[in-house]
């Protein structure tokens, strides 16, 4: 191939996969876009302060439903974070040669149940007993949908870190668990952090498995125990109403979900760029 | 009270591969013992031993006695925890923990074994970078990344912070093999200053370094201890013919 042919070569690939990065991110920039052209125009500060109106009247907020979904999600991590993340130790560390092969592939089985599964899951095992719609029934649907993606990142992640860093705090005479708990998780922690990310913005838009455990309420947080308002399940009901303003807040409602998973990533890589991190 | 190590009757696995056969070994304490031979021949599995770390590897086994400093390792109910707190060791490749600083690195040891005291952590990291000659280059930089520094600083870090939990014994893997020249003078430079305070046991490719650095050197072939002697005699006058082809570049 002559010098002029293989630069021609050169120039025509790097500009095909160039513009296959650009239709990877081309989804996204339009829904955002879109949602900022339908739904900007409700957003303001009574969005964010105040409970929906009565069926009827204009104006009002998904305040609740924001508050609802920051509670929901604060459990399901409290719950599916640190379950998550040792389980993907334990995945990483073990010798056993059989349970992590079944827990690890129960955990990519868990990972395709259709959320709406695991709402049912969650309905017959808290909602049912309870004889109530709660927070604490959402939060727990969200948490087992957390789980395989948290545990299975986590694994990942431990397991990049490099067995030399494991021999030279066991040859420090560390305890294998101390090691584990102040070396390796450490190193991985960067990785792992992304991971979690990952899940929370995964289930802070879940609307199927709250459906019939959080339920939806139309009024402020009443404890963990009670329904509760999630945005999802508002952007879903508002936008199946037959009203016009409860139309532009739908919008609204899907614009500020974007939002807070834009947030929550950013803050995510805020932290994990913190001073030395390990694997990435 | 002094023993140095002694190893009797040391037999090693790594699953049905039987890598060390018979080893017996008699090192003196407060001295350099270097033990050669070529790549795959045991010399690597036996200071592992020596700590018990051999056995981390899954489906390692040992059998046989290692005596340091009076005690056998291997006895049941013997912690190997506490062992390798005594048994500092160093390896091939620099290992300082990234997510530490120059300063978290060195005292991990002492930290995780419950001291938190400032004023002790700050002396005995000064005293092991001292030790380690690193002192001087790092003094002003002790917040940075452990792993910020060069290779033969980094490996020198390893040193600092397997010395920094005071042991008794310190095992050297192959400690210069990645680093150049001039990094490796400086390890040797420290390796004889440290020689009378702690018994020293290193494996090397490097024959001259042997030479240059030990009082007592070891030939492994195959898993067996082919020869052990005084360094001068095993490198000008060895005993044995394979030894002899080994040293001289016949083979291996």
């Amino acid at each position: 191939m002559t010098p002029g042919a293989r630069r021609a070569v050169n120039v025509v690939m790097s500009w095909l996969a160039a513009s296959a990065a650009g239709l990877v991110v081309l989804p996204l920039l339009l829904i955002f876009a879109f949602l900022l052209w339908q739904g900007a125009s409700a957003v303001n500060l009574d969005f964010f302060v105040q409970l929906p109106k009565p069926v009827g009247e204009t104006g009002g907020g998904m305040a609740n439903a924001i508050v609802g979904t920051l509670i929901l999600v604060a459990l399901a991590a409290g719950l599916g974070l640190p379950l998550g993340i040792l389980g993907g130790l334990y995945l990483a560390e073990s010798r056993d040669p059989r349970l992590p092969w079944l827990a690890r592939f129960l955990a990519d089985v868990l990972n395709g149940v259709p959320s709406i599964v695991i709402g049912i899951f969650a309905y017959t095992l808290i909602v049912l007993p309870m004889r109530r719609f709660s927070a604490l029934a959402g939060g727990f649907a969200l948490a087992v949908i957390m789980l395989p993606i948290v545990v299975r990142t986590s694994e990942e992640m431990v397991r990049l870190v490099p067995a030399s860093l494991r021999e030279a705090a066991l040859a420090l005479g560390i305890p294998e668990w101390k090691m584990l708990l102040r070396v390796v998780l450490p190193t991985a922690r960067a990785g792992i952090i992304t991971g979690a990310m990952v899940a929370i913005a995964r289930v802070a838009g879940e609307t199927a498995p709250l459906l019939f455990t959080a339920f939806g309420n139309r009024f402020w947080h009443q404890g963990l125990d009670q329904p509760i308002a999630a945005l999802p399940l508002q952007v879903f009901a508002y936008a199946i109403s037959p009203y016009d303003d409860w139309h532009r807040q739908a919008w609204a409602g899907a614009l500020a979900l974007i939002g807070l998973v834009f947030v929550v990533s950013l803050a995510a890589r805020a932290v994990t760029s913190g001073r030395f991190t390990g694997v990435r | 009270m002094a023993d140095g190590i002694l190893v009797k009757n040391l037999n090693a696995w790594f699953g049905e591969h039987h890598v060390l056969h018979n080893v017996g070994i008699a090192m003196a304490p407060k001295a350099v013992t270097a033990l050669i031979g070529p790549s795959g021949c045991g010399k690597s599995t036996f200071i592992r031993c020596l700590n018990r770390m051999h056995e981390v590897v899954p489906g390692a086994r040992v059998a046989g006695s290692v005596r340091v400093e009076g005690q056998n390792v291997y006895t049941p109910g013997v912690d190997p925890v506490q062992v390798r707190r005594k048994i500092g060791m160093v390896f091939q490749k620099p290992n300082p923990f990234p997510t530490m600083s120059i300063f978290d690195n060195v005292v991990v040891g002492l930290r995780l074994a419950g001291i938190r005291e400032r004023a002790v952590l700050h002396e005995a990291a000064e005293r092991a970078l001292r030790q380690a000659a690193l002192w001087d280059e790092v003094k002003d930089a002790l917040g940075k990344s452990g792993v910020s520094l060069s290779g033969g600083q980094q490996q020198r870090l390893c040193i600092a912070r397997a010395l920094a939990v005071e042991p008794e014994v310190l095992l050297m893997d192959e400690p210069c093999s990645a680093l150049d020249p001039i990094a490796t003078a400086r390890i040797e430079e420290l390796i004889l200053e440290l020689r009378s305070t702690l018994t020293i046991v290193i494996v090397t490719h490097n024959m001259q370094q042997a030479a240059r650095v030990s009082e007592a050197t070891g030939f492994f072939l195959l898993g067996e201890l082919v020869e052990f002697g005084v360094t001068r005699q095993l490198f000008t006058n060895p005993h044995d013919k394979r030894t002899e082809d080994y040293i001289t570049g016949r083979f291996g």
